[in-house]
């Protein structure tokens, strides 16, 4: 049990590292290099948990197909660096202040009340994190959502398609 | 559980594993491009440095240690910089979850021909996985150095890598399907003698072929360099041994290509005739190492394989090789998936 505490500090902090260059680099590239850092640590920590197969999916799909794409388009239009916005005080920041500080409130609350949370590990977890149970729970007891989740991102596709042909004609 | 046998364990099994990669995969795959190139246009290719030339890829080493390394003066330096890193460390991590043999008895505990277990069940979409981390070595190589054709040289290695894995990824669904397993130790146990998945899976195969060539970016699509119109393409601006890692990185990943097609359709490491016909048990050490050799002589054939079609076939247009892509392969790939998945369910 040592040992998994180690590997998730370490991968926990590297995680909020990135993710906060993710958020103050001004060059694109570097925030999508980030992202994608941010991303591999995510699949370290569900690997922490056991779930393998959530943890190479994470990296399959985010790292290795939508993050391509993301920097795919910040090359192709060529992006430069972000410029400074003035910086007012407006009710949107006020919001997020408040429910950062909330968020803060809720881990430390979390962390001192003892025995509030349970970080051992299920007994299962392993069986669980398997690409043939998540197979097997998909298509047996979440098959419905499952196909509704197939129609919607089949509709997604041709939206695209339909979208894009469009504009050539 | 002993924790530092096991890590030593694992340490001596890392040094011996990417050791010999390096040295099959780019030390004898270099010279073997330059040789077979050599013989298909009748030259003699590489004769001065060593018998036959063959100590040629260990001296153009050394060359491109000693190399001036240029930075561009408006690149970005940091990405300059980890580009390469990013390309050959990706190119080799795969090899953390291949198994190069049948495990073997060594005193009383069992020793795995490999750098993990085999209980890593997720092993062949953790392939799939880093090879489509791996554009990201090219597109940010193409991106760092401040250069047009190594921008578009990035751009298209990253487009191409997209939609060839897709074909990729759907043509190896029909080979699990067969196997019923992710494991590729499995897979590979699944094909003993000449059960080779190639025979059940034709289509498959032909269809994962050409995405290799694709996602290795190997002639005939090897676009992201194409000399005559992108200078060197994405690597235009590099020198010395940050070029270098580049290179490694191709031929790692073109051995890496040929490893998995030889384990997932051609049968893996299993002989051709039953161990025991020549005297060797299963889980001895030497019938191991027998079938690391027939693996990786299975894998140098389709090394040569590349090589033969890179010096054969002339490069596609860009609009020819989207099109393979996303109206050949793709269709095929799915009608295969269909295919497959109907002829399983009724014979079962």
């Amino acid at each position: 049990m040592g040992w998994l505490y180690f590997f998730f500090g370490i991968l926990s902090v590297l995680a909020v590292a990135s993710a906060i260059v993710t958020i103050s680099s001004r060059n694109p590239v570097r925030s999508a290099f980030a992202l994608i850092f941010h991303f591999f640590m995510l699949a370290g920590l569900y690997l922490t948990l056991n779930a393998q197969f959530v943890a190479v999916i994470q990296v399959l799909v985010y790292a290795g197909a939508i993050m391509v794409l993301v920097v795919f388009v910040i090359m192709l239009l060529n992006l430069s660096n972000e410029e400074r916005l003035s910086e007012k005080f407006d009710v949107r920041k006020a919001i997020a202040i408040t429910l950062g500080i909330a968020f803060i409130i809720q881990i430390i609350v979390a962390i001192l009340i003892p025995n509030s949370f349970n970080s051992n590990l299920h007994q299962d977890s392993a069986v669980i994190g398997t690409a043939q149970f998540i197979g097997k729970s998909l298509f047996s007891n979440y098959l419905v959502p499952f196909e509704i989740v197939g129609i919607l991102l089949i509709s997604a596709i041709i939206g695209a398609i339909v979208l894009a042909k469009r504009k050539v004609e | 559980m002993n924790w530092s046998l096991l890590i030593i364990e694992f340490l001596i099994k890392a040094i011996i594993i990417l050791t010999l990669i390096l040295l099959i995969a780019a030390a004898f795959g270099v010279y073997l491009e330059r040789k077979v190139s050599a013989w298909i246009q009748n030259r003699i290719g590489p004769n001065r440095v060593g018998p036959f030339g063959l100590l040629q890829p260990f001296a153009d080493v050394i060359k491109l240690f000693l190399k001036e390394d240029i930075t561009p003066s408006a690149a970005d330096k940091l990405f300059h910089r980890i580009a390469p890193v990013i390309s050959l460390g990706v190119a080799l991590s795969v090899y953390a979850v291949i198994p190069f043999a049948e495990p073997f008895e060594m005193g009383n505990r069992t020793v795995y021909f490999a750098l993990t277990t085999p209980d890593v069940n997720v092993g062949i979409l953790f392939i799939l996985a880093l090879t489509s981390v791996g554009v990201y070595g090219i597109t940010f190589a193409g991106w760092s150095s401040n250069n047009k054709y190594s921008l578009l040289g990035g751009l298209r290695s990253s487009a191409q890598m997209i939609s060839y894995e897709l074909s990729m990824g759907l043509s190896l669904v029909g080979v699990l399907l067969v196997a019923q397993s992710l494991s590729l130790q499995e897979i590979v146990q699944k094909q003993a003698l000449w059960n080779w998945n190639v025979f059940y899976q034709p289509l498959a195969f032909l269809i994962f072929l050409v995405s290799a060539f694709a996602e290795t970016n190997r002639a005939p699509f090897d676009l992201p360099e194409a000399e005559p119109e992108l200078v060197g393409g994405y690597n235009t601006e590099y020198s010395g041994m940050k070029f270098g890692m580049f290179f490694l990185a191709e031929y790692a990943n073109m051995f890496t290509s040929s490893l998995i097609i030889v384990l997932l359709f051609f049968g893996g490491w299993n002989l051709p005739i039953p161990a025991e016909w020549i005297g060797l048990e299963h889980g001895s050490f030497w019938l191991s190492l027998l079938q690391f050799f027939v693996l990786i002589i299975k894998t140098l054939f389709f090394v040569f394989f590349f090589i033969w079609v890179r010096w054969s076939v002339p490069r596609f247009r860009y609009d020819q090789l989207m099109y393979l892509g996303w109206k050949v392969l793709l269709p095929l790939a799915l009608l295969n998936l269909i295919i497959t998945s109907i002829v399983i369910y009724f014979l079962r």
